[in-house]
């Protein structure tokens, strides 16, 4: 993938070395709701085909960091964005970039699976066909079955894909979503605790995919399971009401953390 | 909680606030709170069942009647010398049949008599015939059996909703008539029929006479092969009764009718308070004796205009109406409806003066409807000078009166749409547009179509606007178009009902059952939509 990284990379906050390129940026990011600041002055970095874990006990404002970097905070009225957030060295917010291709190219899986309440073929076809990703219909066709192959679903529905995606199981739906977004080609992925309303079985499924499409993609997980955050990030970034109070690699985060804070959360002392 | 023993403490459980006798006073009150309130809520959709069951029954049964018409059979002279085939225009149809009619009741004479007997047949009798010989010309040249439609006080009386009549009985004693014609006497053999008469409402006079005044019920003798009405009584020598009475129909002869050859009709409601006179009566009966009256279903209500003439009225005008206006309506306030709810919901920023448009959409909504009328009737009449009575005028009046009830359904179902559906289209990079009109309006195009229905069918039932913008006009021509001036359903109800006419009582019924009719079906319509197409999450 061609990555323009931005020149003189600071690594303020990174104790890692030779550091894969960085693929977002956020500096100083703030948000309010209305007269609330969820967000207070964060500065994050993401880094290309690495997973990073953002913890924090509820309303710490990582899922609103998470939401800044594909610019979902927009559908919300009352949501103001300050500070800057880069997509390889391009600000995100520029009023310039449309946020249609920024939305292509940061995709997003929700919390809850939300498969459009279509066949499971035209859920996957939908982001391609927007975008005008494929000329033919076995063009499109190749990309709904290489994007479910590579969410690992294929095989479980390959005999129905006319069949609606509501009337899978709620693993295979969130499956089906992971697929939906990688069928766009993202560049990274956004997925704001996939595992949430899973079982542990299918949630296991998840986490393997995650760490499979690591590969090709950046992937930024928002979750609530230690376990989770340790066993499929590489870098993880701890927030605590609205703040960021300590990022690093993960082993270092969950072994020897700078932060009282950081220990007591992951400890279950607090959060 | 152990110092103290429950009342019925043969447990000895300890006195909880759940279990001492206050406690159980307080369940007590409580079941008694949630019976009433069980037994009050099925009083009153038993009561609210009632009533339904009450209002339907009442116009079912009115409207029966006026879903057959009787026709009476006439052999109609179309020969040459009657209907010169050049000259179809021309012939007097109307004249040709009545002498068909008058032809069958030859000892019918004064000039009166005759003008009462032409108007046994409808008024319409010569535009039918026109109509039927212009369709078919091989009807001309001979004499045709021809079956014409009954005035309307014909065909209530046939339909035994004018005046109460008694069946036949033959008479138990020998009755002998003084003539054939004009008044006569006739001499009962017994005396039975005094005491019948005094039954009947006769007065009593001097001498035991018995006179049958206009407020007393008919009594009718039919005998060879005539019928005598009988207009008063009196007891005469070996217990014989003498009888003055009206020849209606003459008598074959003067010969003495013997015991069980006559024939006795009482009409029970007296001739000063029906409708209709003795002498119709029984020419009516004379007719449908001889086999000559039909009742047929009743294709002029459904498939005419207006009408003065009950017989003659038919709904289909209104239905016309009623289906261009409500085309009209739809085309205006469903698209416009929906968009705007669209923006308001999914587009437009939420400030003071979207929430001040929301808020006086919600107000125009309780608008009474006859306000919409005179707005229509300034706007779209006076100011910019559209057709009266048109059913684009009525339309677009009935639009602006449907429109917040669409905005607001529909606005309602988009809300309906979860956000999930919404974020997982603009997380893949779909734009605001494209979420609406890809994943949001197809999710609730079921609530947006119920809600839609159910506001044209307040619309289709909606009269006072109408009548503002000249849609109460008398209309007997069936509108072509959308400028043609035409009535529709709800206001051709509302005039009917207005006629003095006894006829147009059972056409209002009709007319009701048939407006109620496409609401069902429009509600049903709405019923199922919501059924096949709700959507869970």
């Amino acid at each position: 993938m061609n990555i323009m990284t931005e020149a003189g990379v600071e690594q303020k906050l990174s104790s890692a070395t030779n550091a894969p390129s960085i693929k977002m940026k956020g500096e100083k990011v703030s948000v309010h709701y209305g007269e609330k600041r969820a967000l207070f002055d964060v500065d994050l970095d993401v880094r290309e085909h690495q997973v990073t874990a953002l913890i924090g006990p509820s309303g710490c404002g990582k899922s609103t960091f998470l939401r800044c970097l594909n610019r979902m905070n927009d559908t919300i009225d009352i949501a103001r964005v300050s500070g800057k957030i880069t997509l390889d060295g391009e600000d995100v917010y520029d009023p310039k970039i449309d946020v249609v291709e920024l939305r292509a190219r940061v995709g997003m899986v929700f919390q809850k699976p939300n498969p459009f309440p279509k066949s499971i073929y035209e859920n996957v076809a939908y982001g391609p066909r927007i975008h005008g990703l494929a000329r033919t219909k076995a063009e499109l066709d190749g990309i709904v079955e290489s994007s479910l192959k590579k969410a690992g679903l294929f095989n479980e529905v390959k005999d129905r894909l006319l069949e609606s995606g509501t009337g899978l199981s709620g693993g295979q739906q969130q499956r089906l979503c992971i697929a939906r977004a990688i069928a766009v080609s993202p560049e990274v992925i956004l997925m704001d605790e996939p595992c949430s309303a899973l079982d542990p079985i299918a949630t296991a499924r998840v986490e393997e995919l995650i760490d499979e499409l690591r590969q090709n993609y950046t992937i930024v997980i928002v979750t609530h399971s230690m376990q989770q955050a340790a066993r499929v990030s590489q870098r993880t970034a701890m927030f605590h009401l609205g703040y960021l109070v300590e990022e690093g690699a993960t082993d270092k985060m969950f072994t020897n953390p700078d932060d009282k804070r950081t220990q007591d959360y992951i400890t279950g002392r607090f959060g | 909680m152990t110092d103290a023993i429950s009342s019925f403490g043969a447990v000895g459980r300890p006195a909880s606030i759940h279990t001492d006798d206050a406690a159980k006073a307080r369940l007590k009150g409580r079941y008694r709170t949630e019976k009433w309130f069980k037994w009050l809520g099925a009083a009153a959709v038993a009561l609210a069942g009632l009533f339904l069951v009450l209002l339907l029954s009442t116009i079912v049964t009115q409207a029966i009647p006026a879903l057959r018409q009787n026709y009476v059979t006439l052999p109609i002279d179309l020969s040459a010398a009657k209907v010169d085939p050049a000259k179809l225009d021309e012939v007097n149809y109307d004249a040709i049949a009545q002498e068909a009619l008058t032809a069958k009741f030859p000892d019918v004479t004064s000039r009166q008599d005759k003008r009462l007997l032409r108007g046994l047949i409808s008024t319409g009798t010569g535009v039918f015939l026109r109509k039927d010989i212009a369709a078919d010309p091989g009807m001309l040249g001979g004499t045709v059996d021809y079956a014409v439609p009954l005035d309307d006080f014909a065909d209530l009386y046939l339909k035994g909703l004018l005046a109460d009549v008694g069946s036949d009985e033959a008479i138990s004693t020998s009755v002998t008539p003084s003539g054939t014609s004009g008044d006569i006497d006739l001499t009962f053999g017994d005396d039975a029929m005094l005491a019948l008469a005094r039954g009947h409402g006769a007065t009593e006079g001097e001498n035991g006479m018995f006179t049958l005044t206009s407020g007393a019920s008919s009594l009718l003798v039919a005998f060879n092969g005539g019928t005598v009405k009988l207009t008063s009584l009196s007891p005469a020598a070996n217990g014989t009764v003498i009888a003055k009475g009206t020849v209606i129909e003459a008598l074959d002869s003067t010969a003495p009718a013997a015991s069980g050859q006559a024939f006795l009709r009482v009409i029970e409601t007296p001739e000063a308070s029906r409708k209709i006179s003795d002498k119709v009566i029984v020419w009516l009966d004379t007719l449908k004796s001889a086999g000559l009256i039909e009742s047929r279903f009743n294709s002029i209500f459904f498939f005419t205009g207006a009408s003065r003439e009950p017989e003659l009225a038919g709904v289909w005008g209104a239905v016309v109406g009623s289906f261009l206006t409500m085309i009209v309506t739809l085309a205006i306030a469903f698209p416009i409806g929906v968009s705007a709810a669209i923006y308001l919901e999914e587009f437009a920023p939420k400030n003071r003066l979207t929430t001040m448009i929301e808020v006086n959409i919600n107000n125009l909504a309780a608008v009474p409807s006859i306000v919409f009328g005179l707005l229509g009737l300034a706007v779209f009449l006076n100011f910019f000078g559209m057709p009266r009575s048109a059913p684009v005028v009525g339309g677009m009046v009935l639009a602006l009166m449907t429109l917040p009830i669409i905005i607001i359904a529909s606005r309602a179902s988009l809300r309906a749409v979860p956000p999930s559906i919404r974020e997982a289209a603009l997380g893949i990079g779909a734009s605001k547009v494209q979420t609406v009109f890809h994943h949001v309006l197809p999710l609730a195009m079921p609530g947006i179509m119920t809600g839609t229905i159910l506001g044209m069918a307040h619309a289709l039932g909606e009269t006072a606007p109408l009548l503002m913008i000249g849609m109460v006009a008398f209309i007997v021509d069936i509108p072509g178009g959308f400028t043609d001036p035409a009535t529709i359903l709800p206001v051709q109800i509302f005039m009917w009902a207005d006629f003095p006419e006894a006829g147009f009582q059972q056409k209002t019924s009709a007319a009701i059952l048939i407006l109620l009719v496409f609401l069902v079906i429009m509600n049903a319509i709405a019923v199922i939509l919501r059924r096949r197409f709700e959507r869970r999450w």
